[in-house]
């Protein structure tokens, strides 16, 4: 059983929902995102998205496109994210991690030679944000052919036509945007939500994870009673981005305690 | 025609295609939808027409550029007058073909990026003319370099943002505007100002400029008695040259000259001629293309005298044009650009845009080597106002 699945059903034996945290690997400095990760875990997340740093990063805002800038800064590339990752099992065999990023640098690398060292360095998932199904076929190939899943986007201007499609290809968990807009943005809509999630169970047996726009831990928690994982980006990067470097584990830490607290009372 | 890409899906060869985030996915089937239902649509085409000739002012002229040949001793240089269009660039083409489309799809605000500020402009113009929102998203270094094009946007009714992230330059504009879009989905048509972005922009964007070689196919014959030799055009995105070639992608004995911003030269590593210099395949801005970028796949910042020409990718279709062999690819470093359009000003009285001052300089180093029966047709894209602070200031001149 892949790590995301025992971690899934763990939580759903305990009645839990998993907590999520994105956080851009190198950001504000390449010391820091493996004792950060550590970190998370310790504070309570369930799955880690580790952000792949990308010159432009499209489907962010604002505060995710600046700590891509800070890790650019210091030059850290997929293969330095593959090295964290590796790194970061060296001390934690269990908790997932999923990296998140643009097709570019993937590409760059050659999709055989990504899948093959996400293997090896125990990562178990990757979302590429502008890589829909229709432009995947060959990626996902490679991803499948070594186990690692492919995690998908649904988006709330998603079709039930695209969303089964989806579904065929989905592995891991599901991440739907919830809202229209880019990650950051400030307008999340929980009837929405409401009305939206059962729609998607329709088709997707995966656990679906829910992000963009979970700012704080009441939204944490009224988004968490109604799916099966709480995604929160921005608001941890912006964190990071407001504390001083040596604060910064500290800062997020104390941050990811408090939504973990409210997204078990849900 | 025989030619007959892209596929249904968007691709031109191994290029193009739909690279964009889930939340796209669905504006752009939509629009994909819309095109296809008025793109031969009799009313949407004679309205289109309508435009052209009465708002715009087409057919734009071909020019015999006499003095000029006569001075470079070769080939025969014709210049396709597409600086003579409303607007002063060949982008007001295609702002009217998207703006009618994005009236009859009930869209009431319409964004844009623009780089050198012509498309940005044309958009502005046909969104006053409709009545619509517009929103420009413009490089922060773009909007210094070209002041003029910035403040004719605002007189036109249009907010000119300016976009401070990454290289300040036309790619970051990009950038910005898809964020727009997608945060303003159900309201806002975005208005593209070149043949890239995710199907079916490469397509859309081209039919819309294809007007420019549906003429020069008959203006060249009734003017000299034959077509050209080559159709040369400059290239950043490539929207004025898939307009000048597109007719004559089947007419095989007319060559075909894309020509690329070189910059400070090609060895310098500081240009914005992907294809010229070979820079790998790479997905930015929805589409798969020849990008400049670094060995981990980061896309690396451009130098171009021309702002219009400044982007680190280029079109789908001009990548399967210079795959194919269909049509060449050069670059011209910014000295040579600026000798063109100097020429052109003491030769033939006509100020021409940087970005097609590229395409002159390359018609201008290829003519003397021809012979005098030989046949240059170069499409003039744009003026160049616009651009009389960027060459007072590289001539240390203060206005």
């Amino acid at each position: 059983m892949s790590r995301i699945q025992a971690t899934f059903e763990k939580l759903a034996q305990q009645n839990r929902k998993a907590l999520i945290p994105y956080i851009t690997a190198g950001d504000p400095n390449p010391d820091v995102t493996v004792p950060l990760m550590h970190a998370l875990v310790e504070a309570g997340v369930d799955v880690i998205e580790m952000g792949v740093p990308f010159s432009d990063p499209m489907a962010d805002g604002s505060v995710i496109q600046r700590a891509a800038e800070r890790a650019l800064k210091h030059n850290v590339s997929l293969c330095d994210v593959l090295d964290m990752a590796a790194k970061f099992r060296e001390k934690d065999a269990t908790t997932p991690l999923v990296l998140m990023g643009y097709g570019n640098p993937v590409e760059a690398m050659g999709w055989e030679n990504f899948a093959a060292r996400c293997a090896e360095v125990g990562v178990d998932g990757a979302l590429t944000v502008d890589f829909p199904p229709e432009e995947s076929h060959e990626a996902f190939g490679h991803l499948q052919r070594h186990g690692i899943a492919p995690i998908f986007l649904i988006a709330p201007t998603t079709d039930e036509s695209r969303v089964e499609k989806i579904a065929k290809l989905a592995r891991g968990y599901v991440y739907y945007v919830s809202l229209k807009g880019v990650t950051g943005a400030g307008h999340l809509d929980l009837e929405e939500l409401a009305r939206k999630l059962p729609e998607l169970r329709r088709h997707i047996k995966l656990p679906i994870g829910v992000g963009f726009g979970i700012r704080d831990a009441a939204t944490a928690k009224a988004v968490a009673a109604l799916c099966d994982g709480v995604v929160v980006g921005s608001r941890l990067v912006q964190e990071i981005e407001s504390s001083a470097e040596q604060d910064v584990i500290a800062k997020v830490s104390a941050l990811v305690k408090e939504l973990r607290a409210a997204i078990d009372e849900a | 025609m025989t030619y007959n890409y892209p596929d249904s899906t968007g691709h031109f060869g191994p290029y193009g295609g739909i690279y964009v985030a889930e939340t796209l996915m669905g504006a752009l089937e939509e629009l994909r939808a819309a095109y296809e239902k008025y793109r031969n649509d009799p009313e949407f085409i004679a309205e289109f027409h309508n435009d052209l000739k009465h708002y715009v002012g087409r057919p734009s002229p071909v020019y015999y550029a006499k003095r000029w040949s006569e001075h470079l001793g070769g080939a025969q240089i014709y210049l396709k007058r597409e600086d003579l269009n409303h607007t002063g660039a060949h982008k007001v083409n295609n702002t009217i073909g998207q703006a009618l489309l994005a009236k009859r799809m009930g869209k009431k605000r319409v964004i844009a990026e623009t780089g050198a500020g012509q498309h940005g402009v044309a958009t502005a113009t046909v969104a006053a003319r409709m009545g619509m929102e517009c929103v420009v998203y413009m490089g922060a270094e773009d909007v210094q370099r070209q002041s003029p094009n910035v403040f004719r946007m605002k007189l036109l009714g249009a907010t000119v943002v300016p976009v401070h992230s990454g290289s300040k330059t036309l790619k970051d504009a990009l950038n910005e505007a898809m964020r727009d879009w997608v945060t303003n989905i159900e309201n806002t048509f975005y208005i593209i100002g070149t043949v890239a972005g995710p199907h079916p922009y490469p397509a859309m964007v081209r039919d819309f400029n294809a007007v420019v070689s549906r003429e020069t196919l008959v203006q060249m014959p009734e003017l000299a008695g034959r077509l050209p030799d080559a159709v040369i055009a400059c290239v950043g995105g490539g929207s004025n040259a898939m307009g000048a070639f597109y007719h004559y992608l089947d007419v095989p004995d007319v060559q075909l000259i894309g020509v690329e911003a070189g910059g400070h030269g090609i060895a310098s590593g500081q240009h914005a001629a992907p294809l010229t210099a070979n820079a790998p395949a790479g997905v930015l801005h929805g589409n798969k293309m020849y990008l400049m970028q670094d060995a981990n796949g980061q896309v690396i910042e451009t130098h171009s005298i021309s702002a219009g020409l400044d982007y680190p990718g280029v079109g789908p279709e001009h990548c399967w044009l210079k795959d194919s062999g269909r049509a060449q690819y050069v670059a011209i470093n910014d000295d040579e650009a600026l000798g063109a359009f100097d020429a052109l000003c003491r030769f033939e009285g006509i100020i021409p845009a940087l970005e097609s001052s590229h395409a002159l300089a390359h018609a201008a180093k290829i003519a003397p080597s021809m012979s005098r029966d030989k046949i240059l047709l170069v499409n003039l894209s744009g003026r160049g106002d616009k651009d009389i602070n960027t060459v007072a200031r590289l001539k240390g001149i203060t206005l």
